[in-house]
């Protein structure tokens, strides 16, 4: 669905508003006149780009509108649009600039690894980042590695195979949490897989949520350069991330409206990592020699997750790993959506519209919580003291550890 | 991926149908365009509500109205099927406190304060049953967002009950404290979850109470504890206390969709929604797989049994063409539809040649072509996709798509034992 598409799906609204009452962040505060007030609705009165009110900006882009409209309208694409317009009339304050380029980030943090890391954890820095920047002091942020994953790509010899992939990392496992990375290379080479990672970078979705649709369109269009055919093959791409997953898979182009020919190539050959390996099962060849994992663990499919539409494959997978208590929740959003939640003036409403899914996952009292999105793992782990790992982690440890 | 069974839809009728079957073991996935229009209605079960007037007993009056319309839905499944159905219903809804029976119609107070003749409600609505008349206070709550007390009260008190008794109504307004500007229904809901707020809430209505012998409030008692909210808040006002639904969206019908997805995922079905089904392949007179659009590309999923219930002309499962004719839109099934010119010179609410649109079902409620014969041997159609009712003149439709969601679970049930 393109650009065009997009926009006039608002024609199939009747105002129903099932939206509405689905929307996490409407659930939570009267300042957000919910989905179909700010999309649809409002849609009217935009002409020229301007935007009648500024509430569309509370908008969390978690995209749960677009997943339960009966009519297909697509709320959230033409929500982030609005935005967009919202921000060139109105201007991108810094903080929303700098959170908008992890890959920046990460690339000025991680050399500075150990003296980030400490700014990050003192409270007098986090005071001082919500003074200036803007950043909520308590709201999650990761930690730089020591290494990035590149540099351990770089290194690694992979499998020798008929049957090549190529790995869409994402700049969270590139300078975050690259251990994660190197989970979803053996998982794939244990499979018999060789698994290709030419170099990459953004993929631009947090320009694209903040309202910087120009830079992210040039962003993805790179990235589907650098994960085009490899020696003119066209190789299934798999991402493990989920957000940047969709990005390629749908939101570059549909929000974006990018036609550009190597990046709908990339889109539809692009795989999550779990969807992957379930087609694998379907097909029997899936490894399957799990070893016991005694552990109880939570899992909460993350809204990007959701929006891909292939159900819950990690749960599905996982259920064969013998020992494993599996518990699915059942909220719908852990509040983050990205960088939303991070910033001073949607920190509480983030966790607000987090605050179920953290009561289910202490009822649930997990040795371990794992969700597929980077973002949400740091706001459940910072919101419920456990530890959050890609489910990726948890299948590895049924390998074994390889 | 491959399943037992594909259900497509997740309206009333889908849900039924898939908690049904995942119930008996059965590997059950979901797959819907969005949610159904539970969120939107106030989450009662008409079965029968108006034939030539209103509806008093439901059983009583069925044999005959089904006798007139053999093409109806409840016409063609198993004339148990609608009970069974119903007191499965009760035992699956019974954390809301759903009661009522098919043997009396209770008369609720609608949005607007005209009667609604329904059979299953829940607890926190029941006492609003009007049938014998009575005196109401109804309560607004400043702020709070599409509930109208003086207009329900006016309309309450404006017509006879069933019974021919009076019905008096007062209107008030309470506001609670630190409540200002406009409060969704559910945020109010929120709010009520919690103890003190409910009291205060309780206190004001005790302050404005006189001899009415019961109290009328908007739908706001709580999302996730209904009952125990309710339970509270009339024990502290000292009378039988009930909810009155709002337009959409509608809290009581948030709670019961809440309530049956997560029932279906507890018995171990899969919902997935934002999934559109696009098309099918059969083999051999059997529907093979059905294809989903997931976010990159088309998806096929594999099933032995396939539900379709997608709804009817107002949800989108089927489409009236321009100059008349209708499509179902998955499978292109053939439609009851023969001529839908629209007739200028006729009443808005008067019947029209489209009412009855939808599919022609047999009796495993499978759909079937020009000649009467299944055009899939495993495909049956539940809910609103199934023509021969006017659910809106009826009052009918969430009985129908219960009773057609549990009869296609039966049906596919029978033939895999």
């Amino acid at each position: 669905m393109g650009e065009f598409e997009v926009r006039s799906s608002l024609d199939h609204c009747v105002k129903c508003t099932v939206c509405e009452s689905a929307c996490p962040v409407a659930g939570v505060t009267e300042l957000f006149p919910g989905p179909k007030t700010v999309g649809p609705q409002a849609e009217r009165f935009r002409a020229g780009g301007h935007s009648p009110d500024l509430s569309v900006d509370l908008c969390s882009g978690c995209g749960v509108c677009s997943r339960v409209c009966p009519h297909g309208v697509r709320i959230a694409e033409i929500n982030s649009r609005a935005r967009a317009e919202l921000k060139r009339e109105h201007g991108v304050p810094l903080r929303d600039q700098i959170l908008a380029r992890p890959g920046l980030m990460g690339r000025v943090a991680r050399p500075l690894a150990p003296i980030f890391n400490w700014a990050l954890s003192n409270s007098t820095v986090r005071w001082l980042g919500e003074r200036t920047l803007g950043i909520h002091h308590l709201a999650p942020v990761p930690r730089a590695a020591a290494r990035p994953f590149s540099s351990w790509a770089r290194r690694h010899r992979s499998l020798q195979s008929d049957r090549r992939v190529i790995y869409f990392h994402g700049c969270s496992t590139e300078h975050f949490e690259p251990e994660l990375g190197k989970q979803v290379v053996r998982i794939l080479e244990r499979n018999g897989f060789s698994v290709l990672i030419p170099k990459q970078d953004c993929c631009g979705l947090p320009l694209q949520s903040n309202g910087l649709f120009e830079p992210s369109r040039r962003y993805l269009t790179r990235l589907g350069r650098q994960l085009s055919a490899v020696d003119g093959e066209s190789l299934p791409v798999i991402a493990s991330s989920t957000s940047c997953g969709l990005m390629l898979k749908r939101e570059g182009l549909e929000i974006l409206g990018l036609r550009d020919r190597r990046l709908v190539g990339v889109s539809e050959r692009t795989y999550d990592i779990f969807e992957f390996l379930a087609e694998l099962r379907e097909r029997e060849e899936l490894v399957t020699d799990f070893s016991p994992v005694r552990l109880t663990v939570a899992y909460h499919a993350p809204c990007q997750q959701q929006n891909q539409v292939i159900g819950k494959p990690a749960l599905d997978l996982l259920a064969e790993v013998p020992g494993l208590r599996l518990v699915e929740m059942e909220q719908l959003c852990c509040g983050i959506a990205g960088t939303y939640g991070i910033k001073r003036e949607k920190y509480d409403i983030a966790m607000e519209v987090g605050k179920p899914l953290f009561a289910d996952i202490a009822d649930c009292a997990p040795d371990l919580v794992a969700c597929d999105s980077e973002t949400c793992r740091w706001q459940i782990a910072k919101a419920t003291g456990l530890t959050v790992v890609h489910p990726v982690e948890v299948l590895y440890r049924a390998y074994g550890g390889i | 991926m491959s399943h037992d069974v594909v259900v497509v839809g997740a309206g009333l009728a889908g849900l039924v149908a898939g908690i049904r079957l995942a119930q008996a073991g059965r590997d059950v996935a979901v797959f819907a365009t969005g949610y159904g229009g539970l969120p939107l209605a106030p989450g009662v079960v008409d079965v029968l509500g108006y034939v030539e007037g209103p509806v008093t007993a439901p059983a009583r009056e069925l044999p005959g109205f089904l006798a007139a319309h053999p093409d109806h839905p409840l016409a063609r499944i198993d004339s148990g099927a609608l009970a069974a159905a119903c007191r499965w219903f009760l035992g699956l809804v019974a954390p809301l406190g759903y009661q009522g029976t098919m043997e009396r119609n209770l008369f609720l107070p609608t949005a607007v304060g005209a009667l609604r003749p329904t059979a299953l409600v829940p607890e926190t609505m029941a006492a609003g049953d009007l049938t014998q008349g009575g005196s109401v206070l109804i309560v607004g709550i400043q702020g709070c967002r599409d509930f109208y007390p003086q207009l329900l009260a006016a309309n309450l008190a404006a017509a006879p009950s069933p019974s021919g008794s009076r019905i008096e109504a007062r209107a008030v307004q309470v506001a609670l404290p630190g409540n200002v500007g406009s409060l969704r229904p559910q945020l109010l809901a929120r709010r009520l979850e919690q103890p003190q707020v409910r009291a205060e809430l309780a206190g004001l209505i005790r302050s404005e109470l006189a001899h009415e012998e019961r109290v009328g409030v908007p739908p706001v008692l709580g999302l996730e504890n209904a009952r125990e909210v309710w339970r509270d808040l009339q024990a502290a006002v000292g009378r039988p206390l009930f909810e009155i639904p709002t337009i959409p969206p509608s809290v009581p019908g948030i709670r019961l969709q809440a309530l049956l997805t997560r029932s279906l995922r507890r018995v171990g079905g899969r919902l997935v929604t934002g999934a559109s089904v696009v098309g099918g392949d059969g083999i051999g007179g059997r529907l093979a797989s059905v294809r989903v659009a997931s976010a990159a590309r088309e998806v096929e999923v594999r099933a032995d049994h396939f539900v379709l219930a997608t709804g009817g002309v107002a949800t989108g499962g089927i489409v009236v063409e321009r100059g008349g004719g209708a499509r179902e839109v998955v499978l292109g099934l053939p439609t009851t539809a023969v001529d839908l010119q629209p007739d200028p010179l006729s009443e808005y609410f008067s019947p029209r040649a489209g009412d009855r649109l939808g599919l022609a079902v047999d009796r495993l409620l499978r759909p079937v072509d020009r000649q009467g014969q299944p055009v899939y041997a495993n495909l049956h159609a539940a809910g609103a996709i199934v023509g021969g009712a006017v659910p809106w003149r009826e009052k009918s439709g969430n009985g129908i798509s219960l009773a057609t969601g549990y009869a296609a679970a039966t049906a596919i049930l029978g033939e895999l034992n």
